[in-house]
């Protein structure tokens, strides 16, 4: 039973083709990854599953009634509104304040409800965005770049908490990531995208695919560096490589 | 009662204050701000128009505003360069009215009364055409008030929220262009931005809320109607830069209450 499809999903924006014969799916339960350099039609492919674009070609299939829970990579926020974290739950939908408590509390941020969200530290945003998707109740969540401008602690502690809400509520889990190491471990399948799917499976598998070597350098010398940060922590790679 | 001019002004006044409130929250939030200009700007052709074909005077600057925002918005979705174009169109419109104004017999006049309002000048019949105009902006933004709050902060989230973006911003686009048609009479069509964005500006310091600032935005411009008023009785100054002023005196004393969010 899928929650959520797409079947050979083309987009071009003007001349450019961003995404070409994409095809996916996402099983209740599961946590799929999408990796990929800058420009690989990351955003796009969730931006088409959300239903924000339309394909040029292809389908994307929902389940009936499926409820979806997203969180942004970031809010149009730079202090010209003033909003409160607990405002912003009950954005567009109100939300009980025992709900909203008992959401906050869940993603380890009890407590807030009163503060500013322009206010709130990287972490602390994250959790309350991933606080307002689960109040939705959601059989899918859908992250774009979940753990931007966390530290590596901050993103391993993320990362353990979907896996545990993964767990409590059976909800399945889609997002898009830059942190290849970490997320690798966390996901059950991993799909590496670059216009088109390059590769899919399990981690292991995906970082031992010699196109996913190919677009991110990885443990070869002299291949692509698209991808700079896991430049920045080459030191720990191999670690996580053998975990995944 | 109505029959005091003074009055009238008030009550016109304090209308045009009530939503440009919460509406130019929103033109503040959305970086708004150069859009608006354009609309009001492209009111003074309805004026021309209107005088030309001896329509409607409220009619026409509601027309041909709707227009100019309509067309901004598209131009908008098509993601052209908006600061050049809306240059264009605002200014174009601006110039076309001015010259085409010129050759209404008589017009020439009342020309000053469009740019800057004729606050004192409010007849029944205009009182009555501002709080409808102002009944259905209020009741536009309070029904799509939440939707218009989660557009604003990030349209895929909207979407996933089961909203339609594209909607939303027909709906602040059309409460523009009514708002932009009824101030003309008030404060005219040079000063209906400062309306929007000031008492909205002076509000964000103290509110903790969106509700809080469309509140107290709203309350803002009340205070700014009252004393530009008084001001203009007083020193015998024009009524609607009077109360422009006193919102930029609003604000300015405004910067030093605490800010709380």
């Amino acid at each position: 039973m899928t929650l959520l499809s797409a079947e050979d999903v083309s987009v071009r924006f003007g001349d450019t083709e961003v995404l070409r014969d994409v095809d996916f799916a996402i099983d209740p339960g599961e946590i799929v990854t999408v990796v990929g350099p800058n420009g690989s039609g990351k955003s796009t492919l969730l931006r088409v599953l959300l239903g924000v674009i339309r394909p040029n070609m292809g389908k994307v299939t929902r389940k009936d009634g499926l409820a979806i829970g997203y969180m942004p990579q970031r809010l149009a926020l730079d202090g010209r509104m003033p909003l409160t974290v607990r405002r912003f739950l009950s954005l567009p939908v109100p939300r009980p304040a025992e709900a909203a408590r008992a959401a906050l509390a869940r993603v380890g941020v009890a407590g807030v409800e009163g503060q500013q969200l322009a206010t709130l530290s990287g972490g602390q945003f994250q959790r309350v965005l991933l606080a307002r998707a689960l109040l939705a109740a959601p059989q899918l969540l859908i992250m774009d770049e979940p753990t931007q401008g966390l530290d590596q602690p901050g993103t391993a502690a993320f990362y353990k908490l979907i896996e545990d809400v993964r767990a409590e509520t059976g909800a399945a889990v889609l997002m898009v990531s830059h942190d290849l190491h970490v997320v690798m471990s966390a996901s059950d399948r991993v799909i590496c995208l670059n216009g088109h799917i390059c590769c899919q499976g399990t981690p292991k598998v995906v970082v031992n695919a010699p196109e996913y070597r190919a677009l991110f350098g990885l443990g070869t010398s002299g291949a692509f560096a698209l991808y700079q940060h896991a430049h920045d922590h080459d030191h720990d790679h191999a670690e996580h490589v053998d975990a995944g | 009662m109505l029959d005091d001019f003074l009055l009238r002004a008030v009550l016109a006044g304090l209308a045009l204050a009530l939503a440009a409130g919460p509406l130019g929250c929103f033109v503040v939030w959305r970086r708004m701000a150069y859009f608006g200009e354009a609309t009001s700007h492209a009111a003074i052709l309805g004026v021309a128009l209107a005088l030309a074909m001896s329509a409607n005077i409220f009619v026409g600057t509601l027309s041909v505003a709707l227009l100019m925002a309509l067309a901004v918005s598209a131009l908008t979705d098509r993601g052209l360069a908006m600061d050049t174009t809306l240059g264009v169109l605002a200014h174009s419109a601006l110039a076309f009215g001015l010259v085409g104004v010129s050759f209404v017999q008589g017009a020439r006049m009342d020309l000053t009364a469009y740019l800057f309002g004729d606050i004192l000048a409010v007849g029944r019949g205009d009182l009555a055409i501002i709080w409808t105009g102002v009944a259905a902006v209020l009741a536009l933004l309070a029904w799509r008030w939440s939707a218009l709050l989660t557009t604003t902060l990030n349209e895929d989230l909207a979407v996933a929220s089961g909203l339609n973006p594209r909607r939303e911003r027909l709906v602040l686009t059309l409460a523009l262009a009514l708002v932009v048609a009824v101030a003309i009479k008030v404060v005219g069509a040079l000063l209906i931005v400062a309306m929007l964005i000031i008492p909205a500006a002076a509000a964000r310091g103290p509110s903790r809320t969106p509700e809080a600032m469309a509140a107290l935005a709203a309350a803002v411009g009340i205070l700014a109607v009252l004393g530009g008023l008084w001001a203009s009785l007083q020193f015998d100054t024009p009524a609607g830069p009077s109360i422009v002023a006193a919102a930029a005196v609003l604000f300015t004393l405004g910067l030093a209450l605490p800010h709380r969010g």
